[in-house]
């Protein structure tokens, strides 16, 4: 390595990262190409209702879009403190060998494929539900499932921030007398705020794409849900179980579908990032 | 960083020779219907094997790809698992290698052993809510459905005379194993699957029953004889007529030779 | 730190939130062992699927599983790496061309998988002529796994005390030599937690490999070939094929079997690679 690669260094770095934010460009286009057809021929307007019958003519989104954030914000409560919790358990609070073994696990779970959650929620968790709150498949169903598969995500990134979290804060923070509870809480947490964000950010958007878990047990009934134990369907299920049937306009509507999710995560991240800094 | 740049290199120089290495001059690609794919796949492989240097390359994706792919020539073969609408036909031609039969199913507990087509009609449009309104025990219905496009939802509908917007759903489904696993996880649930895969589920103990309908037993049998009401072809089909080799691997898959396959996957061979 | 009351009431809790995750998901292995533990042997590892997967084994499932894993990571984590180091060095966290970078790969990351698979087989098989192949599959999961990835790494290297990077430029080293031998060595958890979450994600997705590297369940002679991957293979098995249940849930096992293989490869060499610097 000698100065000429510090020449090199920037413009390298930066290309790859042009190219990510490429990727984004590239989607939204395809997208909002895809969609294109049902945008241009019946306007905007049609999406804004609750009903959902492609062939009969009704496009409306409202309904799954309402769903989608519900499942979504029902997973992250769940996952959110419980995954700090055993991000802190991990890196504080276990002996080492149980530390590395947990661990361990979390990263096994994370490594659980979507269609097991689903599979095993189908067969274990709905039917459990269905017996004391039917039909089982449901908004809490699928939020929980959701919690259960970001719930990894959300600890693997919280222990990474909270590893990175300089030893000598912590030892400050013991020498003032502080207890245990209050290093973790008021110092080490604090300390790895924006790591553990961004992992709930990412867990957050993970429980806002995901397709085959939640198409096994939301129960995919275009509806407002009344309860939380009502069947509901989210946008990425609406787009994978018509997908494979679709054709001409109903095709360009769910494609309008993943366009709607595209700029809710977006929306969120955007979100997000306003709040950072007047947290910083 | 060094390491890193070989490795860019390295990978570019694999990107770019790689597609060169592509296309064998005896390829089929066949895509469409996640229902018939796994026949498909089968009965390509034995086409493979009596046919040294052929390849079958089977791709999933759904009856709309099959039609969209077969239409402008990205595979040769699309797979249909419905009959072909008037406007496909004018362009498509529909070779049939078997047939599906969609019976109701509920949970085994259910003591309900028949429903007529009014009740069926009325328990998927919401106006029976309870089993007990259909003959049965004290226990809320749970109407298992499925996704709009399903070419087995379009049989249903067709055969119930129902527009999807009036049916009152609690579940709504993809492929037959998701309902098969939804009705038996809940004691109150009615839903339609491929019969094939249901009298398979239940020689192997899986609790649900099927229901007969308008009189007829839901036996693969009885979708042979022609006599079982709703039933579907599963087609293979061509944008005019078959290249040489697809015309033979059409008549192969059509042929007894690949019987035992379709009967492996709890169809129907076509009656001769 | 001092022992006290609310200390052992929040060590409890920590322990109780740890233990009831490992419980649900010991729950979650012990039904899939249950039902597929029967069907493994090395004969299932080593033999083709028969009879739509229902007979046989995944040998040639395996194979494409890897090959497509390999294009994955081998794609995301060099452009990964490379794009978190420019974000970390050359953009501050409030200016205008890193935060549009930012906020494109926190939305990117929300993109629900069907979408990156639709995307990726418009992109990759049609327009770049790939066709149905594993490296369709491979880069099309590049693309999906690389925004997690870069915002894991660049978490890391922000919460590099800035002490190192003073001490680096102290003793004169160039910015690619510290980087190297200092930076990322010092953000070496991150990497190995990014690439973790990389390889999961990869390794458990299903609706993205539909489109882009097929259901060929032949044994791949290239990476141009269609391959069958193992969370494909399970979806196909549980939700369309009857009776497919037994050896979904032998593949399943495979599958988190190989993930863990494959997470404990990226920590141990992110590590080695990494650390072996550090000491230099």
């Amino acid at each position: 390595m000698n100065r000429s690669a510090d020449a090199l260094l920037a413009p390298l770095t930066a290309a790859m990262a042009g190219a990510a934010a490429l990727l984004l460009a590239g989607m939204l286009g395809f997208l909002l190409a895809e969609s294109w057809p049902a945008l241009a021929h019946g306007g905007w307007l049609r999406f804004v209702g609750l009903a959902w019958y492609p062939l009969e003519g009704h496009f409306g989104l409202a309904a799954m879009c309402i769903a989608t954030l519900a499942v979504a914000a029902l997973a992250i409560l769940l996952a959110a403190p419980l995954g700090l919790a055993c991000a802190l358990f991990a890196r504080f609070q276990a002996p080492p060998a149980l530390a590395a073994g947990f661990r361990g696990l979390l990263a096994l779970m994370a490594g659980v494929p979507s269609v097991v959650y689903g599979f095993w929620g189908l067969t274990v968790l709905v039917p459990l539900v269905a017996r004391w709150q039917p039909p089982g498949a449901s908004l809490f169903t699928a939020g929980l499932v959701l919690a259960l598969m970001i719930l990894p995500t959300v600890a693997l990134l919280a222990h990474a921030a909270l590893a990175a979290v300089p030893r000598s804060l912590l030892d400050g923070a013991a020498a003032l007398g502080l207890t245990q509870r209050a290093t973790l809480l008021k110092v080490a947490v604090p300390a790895a705020r924006r790591g553990i964000a961004g992992g709930v950010l990412l867990g957050l958007a993970r429980a806002l794409g995901e397709t085959m878990a939640v198409l096994m047990v939301a129960g995919n009934v275009v509806q407002l849900p009344a309860s939380v134990f009502d069947p509901v369907r989210v946008l990425t299920a609406n787009i994978a179980l018509e997908m494979a049937y679709a054709t001409g306009t109903h095709r360009a509507g769910l494609f309008v579908s993943g366009l709607l999710l595209a700029l809710l995560v977006l929306g969120l991240a955007w979100f997000a990032a306003r709040l950072e800094p007047r947290h910083a | 960083m060094k390491h890193t740049l070989t490795f860019l290199a390295t990978l570019l120089a694999v990107l770019a020779f790689l597609p060169a290495a592509h296309a064998a001059e005896d390829k089929l690609v066949l895509t469409g219907s996640s229902t018939v794919a796994p026949l498909a796949l089968e009965i390509g492989k034995r086409f493979e094997a009596a046919n040294p240097g052929v390849r079958v390359d089977v791709q999933t994706g759904g009856s709309s790809r099959g039609v969209a792919d077969a239409m402008n020539g990205l595979a040769d073969i699309g797979l249909v698992s419905r009959s072909l609408k008037p406007v496909e036909a004018k362009t498509l031609v529909a070779h049939t290698i078997a047939l599906d039969g969609v019976a109701l199913i509920v949970h085994a507990g259910n003591p309900v052993r028949q429903l007529d087509d009014a009740q069926i009609k009325a328990i998927y449009t919401g106006r029976i809510r309870d089993w007990r309104g259909a003959g049965g025990p004290d226990r809320p219905i749970t109407v298992v459905s499925k996704a709009e496009g399903r070419s087995t939802l379009e049989l249903f509908l067709h055969y119930t005379g129902l527009k999807n917007s009036q049916v009152r759903a609690q579940a709504v489904i993809g492929d037959n194993q998701q309902g098969i696993k939804t009705v038996a996880g809940n004691p109150g649930a009615i839903g339609y699957v491929s019969i094939g895969a249901a009298e398979y589920a239940v020689e192997h103990g899986i609790p649900i029953r099927l229901l007969p309908m308008a009189g007829v037993a839901a036996t693969t049998d009885a979708v042979q004889r022609g006599r079982f009401p709703l039933t579907r072809p599963l087609n293979l089909v061509t944008h005019g007529a078959p290249s040489p080799l697809a015309a033979r691997f059409i008549a192969f898959a059509q042929s007894p030779a690949v019987r035992d396959l379709i009967e492996a996957q709890y169809f129907v061979p076509p009656p001769r | 730190m001092h022992s006290v009351p609310g200390d052992r009431l929040f060590g409890l809790a920590l322990w109780g939130a740890a233990l009831s995750v490992a419980a649900v998901f010991a729950w979650l292995f012990v039904d899939l062992a249950r039902l597929g533990l029967g069907a493994l042997s090395w004969d299932f590892i080593t033999t083709a699927p028969e009879n739509a997967g229902r007979d046989g084994g995944i040998a040639s499932i395996l194979v494409s599983t890897l090959l497509i894993l390999g294009v994955a990571v081998g794609v995301a984590a060099p452009v990964g790496l490379g794009a978190a180091v420019w974000l970390n060095t050359y953009t501050r966290a409030g200016g205008g061309t890193g935060r549009r970078i930012r906020l494109a790969l926190d939305g990117l990351a929300g993109m629900p998988s069907i979408v990156f698979g639709l995307f990726g087989n418009a992109f990759f098989s049609v327009y770049l002529g790939l066709g149905f192949s594993i490296l369709s599959g491979g880069l099309t999961l590049a693309a999906m796994i690389l925004p997690v990835f870069i915002r894991t790494v660049e978490a890391g290297l922000g919460a590099v005390d800035d002490g190192w990077r003073r001490g680096a430029a102290a003793l004169g080293l160039t910015q690619s030599a510290a980087l190297a031998h200092v930076i990322l060595p010092a953000a070496a958890p991150a990497i190995g937690a990014g690439l973790m979450l990389g390889i999961g994600r990869a390794a458990a997705e299903t609706a993205a490999l539909i489109f882009t590297s097929g259901y060929v369940d032949r044994m791949p002679e290239s990476l141009s070939d269609s391959g069958r991957a193992l969370a494909v293979h399970i979806y196909d098995l549980s939700m369309n094929v009857a009776g497919g249940d037994t050896h979904a849930a032998a593949s399943a096992l495979v599958l988190v079997a190989l993930v863990a293989c494959a997470n404990l490869l990226a920590v141990a060499l992110s590590r080695r690679l990494l650390t072996r610097r550090l000491a230099l």
